[in-house]
């Protein structure tokens, strides 16, 4: 039972290994690579020799559609990238737009900022989490975690009007005011969820068969997951406390208080565990953000590049001729380039924006997480059995949207 | 050569005071520090801040296409320090063709060949030069400027 043999070399002669090879597709329509990616796999018995990640089945040409859209029109854009975190993506959008035009965000708008983010965070890992564990064989997980995911949605939806595709962090502040009673469901949310956490955790962290099949498996040299570029919550798991809300804040998380959860197994359990206190942490993170919600408005004072209220627009002149102005000509932004960076659930997630002071960008490049975690796949997965590439591709939490854009 | 604004910059000093040649421009805006380069000075570079400055990893490699302007793409490199907890920009005109960072970076790979892919440029000593996202018998690079947003190839019913 407590010997896993993970050593092809011990089995099988060098020479009779070459006939044995066989390839083997997995993906793009396999369940477990959720979404579309395709690895070639060339195995030997169980054992994989190599595996090439081919991706761009889901590449939709964002970047090329931002450099024809205006400012205010790409943040539906970047709810699409990654649509497992799309407020992230706005809020990164957002920053990085605001960045340029110098903009000053009121607090209130900073405060349901990290509200929405942190509850953005609680959902994703709600989705890896039911299917990473559906992929091993708990089906119950995927059912729980979805029961949760619909009160966050119904969350959103209550917020923006949508469940998937908020659009509700816009350059400037916020896109409505939230709607009387919001706090209710949140409070309600945050007073049963811990709960929730402890019934997930029950379930797996002393079921055999989880335990076999995350502890121990998918390690790399932390050097070489930082040479690849992996980030977020794995190369947390692999020991070094790396997280963009620590390191560079923006949006006000200096004023929060929390901990960023780390481990140096560097398995897929030590990832699991990573992510579980992670939605411990954005509880607290929520609590705070609810306790200690300034006042005011949720628009920046910048009548040239924010739209004005709805109650202006309708009474005041002035209001009506720059609603105008922006909605049809849209905002110019001061020539310059930024490279901003948020911790999007899946790690680091980056927009490198260029403009030529136009209303419209030059150039939108997005450094997404999925892309560079899911380019040390063939690292982790190499020279282990076929069984483990499962847990290993649930563990990194890949989006295959985020990574083709 | 290093502008007189970025003396007192701690990075852009260092990197000035060995490869004083390398360094075209330079500027501090926003709080975020980008440095011009000669094109064939890149890896030397790369190679400076990742060995003596604690630049462990490399964040992206991306272009911008300048079209029509002579030479047309800036490769921009961001490295970041964890140690140090420093960004940096790095960026190198060309107007076809680059020295891969693959050698110092491993991380550039797929970069490299999405920007390969979207853009057309090509990357001496790549190991995988080959498109990333578009299919393989794809014509033509979709993040040139030049290149149309909207519209089809061909019509129905036109052969090529």
């Amino acid at each position: 039972m407590s010997e896993i043999i993970t050593d092809p070399e011990l089995h099988h002669e060098p020479e009779a290994r070459s006939s044995r090879r066989m390839t083997l597709n997995m993906g793009p329509q396999h369940p477990s690579t959720h979404g579309v990616l395709r690895v070639v796999l060339e195995i030997d018995g169980e054992f994989i020799e190599k595996a090439t990640p081919e991706i761009g089945y889901l590449h939709t040409g964002i970047e090329k559609q931002c450099e024809a859209l205006n400012w205010q029109q790409i943040i539906t854009l970047t709810d699409r990238v990654d649509y497992l975190a799309n407020l992230s993506n706005n809020l990164c959008y957002s920053l990085a737009v605001e960045k340029l035009l110098g903009l000053e965000i009121p607090p209130k708008a900073q405060w349901l900022r990290v509200l929405l983010t942190e509850l953005t965070r609680i959902n994703s890992h709600l989705v890896w989490l039911g299917t990473h564990a559906l992929d091993m064989g708990a089906m119950t997980m995927f059912f729980l975690t979805f029961r949760e995911r619909e009160d966050l949605l119904r969350i959103f939806e209550m917020f923006s009007g949508q469940r998937l595709m908020t659009s509700y962090i816009r350059p400037g502040g916020l896109a409505l005011d939230p709607p009387r009673g919001w706090e209710k469901p949140v409070k309600a949310f945050l007073a049963d969820f811990p709960n929730k956490i402890d019934e997930y955790e029950t379930l797996l962290n002393n079921n055999p068969i989880w335990l076999r099949r995350t502890k121990g498996i998918g390690i790399l040299p932390v050097e070489e997951m930082l040479e690849i570029g992996i980030t977020g919550p794995l190369i947390r798991a692999a020991g070094i406390p790396m997280d963009a809300r620590k390191m560079t804040p923006y949006s006000s998380y200096e004023k929060f208080d929390f901990n960023v959860p780390t481990a140096t197994e560097n398995d897929v359990f030590a990832r699991y565990s990573v992510r579980m206190r992670e939605l411990r942490e954005s509880l607290k993170i929520i609590q705070q953000a609810l306790d200690g919600l300034p006042e005011g408005p949720i628009r920046a004072d910048a009548h040239r590049v924010v739209l004005p209220e709805r109650e202006k627009m309708k009474t005041q002149m002035e209001a009506l001729i720059y609603h105008f102005k922006i909605v049809t000509e849209g905002i110019a932004v001061p020539e310059g380039e930024v490279y901003q960076v948020v911790e999007s659930p899946r790690g680091e997630l980056g927009y490198y924006i260029v403009s030529d002071g136009s209303a419209k960008p030059l150039r939108v490049h997005m450094r997404t997480p999925s892309f560079a975690n899911l380019q040390g796949l063939p690292n982790l997965v190499e020279k282990r059995q076929i069984s483990d590439a499962i847990a290993i591709m649930g563990s990194l939490d890949f989006v295959l949207g985020d990574c083709d854009r | 050569m290093l502008p007189e604004t970025l003396q007192e910059n701690e990075l852009a000093a260092a990197l000035a005071a060995v490869y004083p040649a390398a360094i075209i421009d330079g500027v501090l805006a926003h709080g975020e520090l980008t440095l011009h380069l000669e094109p064939g000075d890149i890896l030397t570079v790369l190679e400076f801040f990742k060995r003596q400055q604690q630049f462990e990893r490399l964040s992206t490699v991306t272009a911008v296409d300048r079209y029509p302007m002579e030479p047309r793409f800036e490769l921009v490199y961001h490295l970041q320090s964890v140690a140090r907890n420093l960004r940096i920009r790095l960026k190198a005109s060309v107007s076809d063709e680059i020295s891969s960072a693959t050698a110092v970076y491993a991380a550039a790979n797929w970069y490299e060949r999405e920007v390969f892919d979207l853009f057309g440029v090509v990357f001496k000593g790549h190991p995988n030069p080959k498109r990333i996202m578009m299919p393989d018998d794809w014509e033509g690079h979709p993040l040139r400027r030049d290149f149309p947003t909207h519209g089809f190839k061909y019509t129905y019913g036109e052969q090529k």
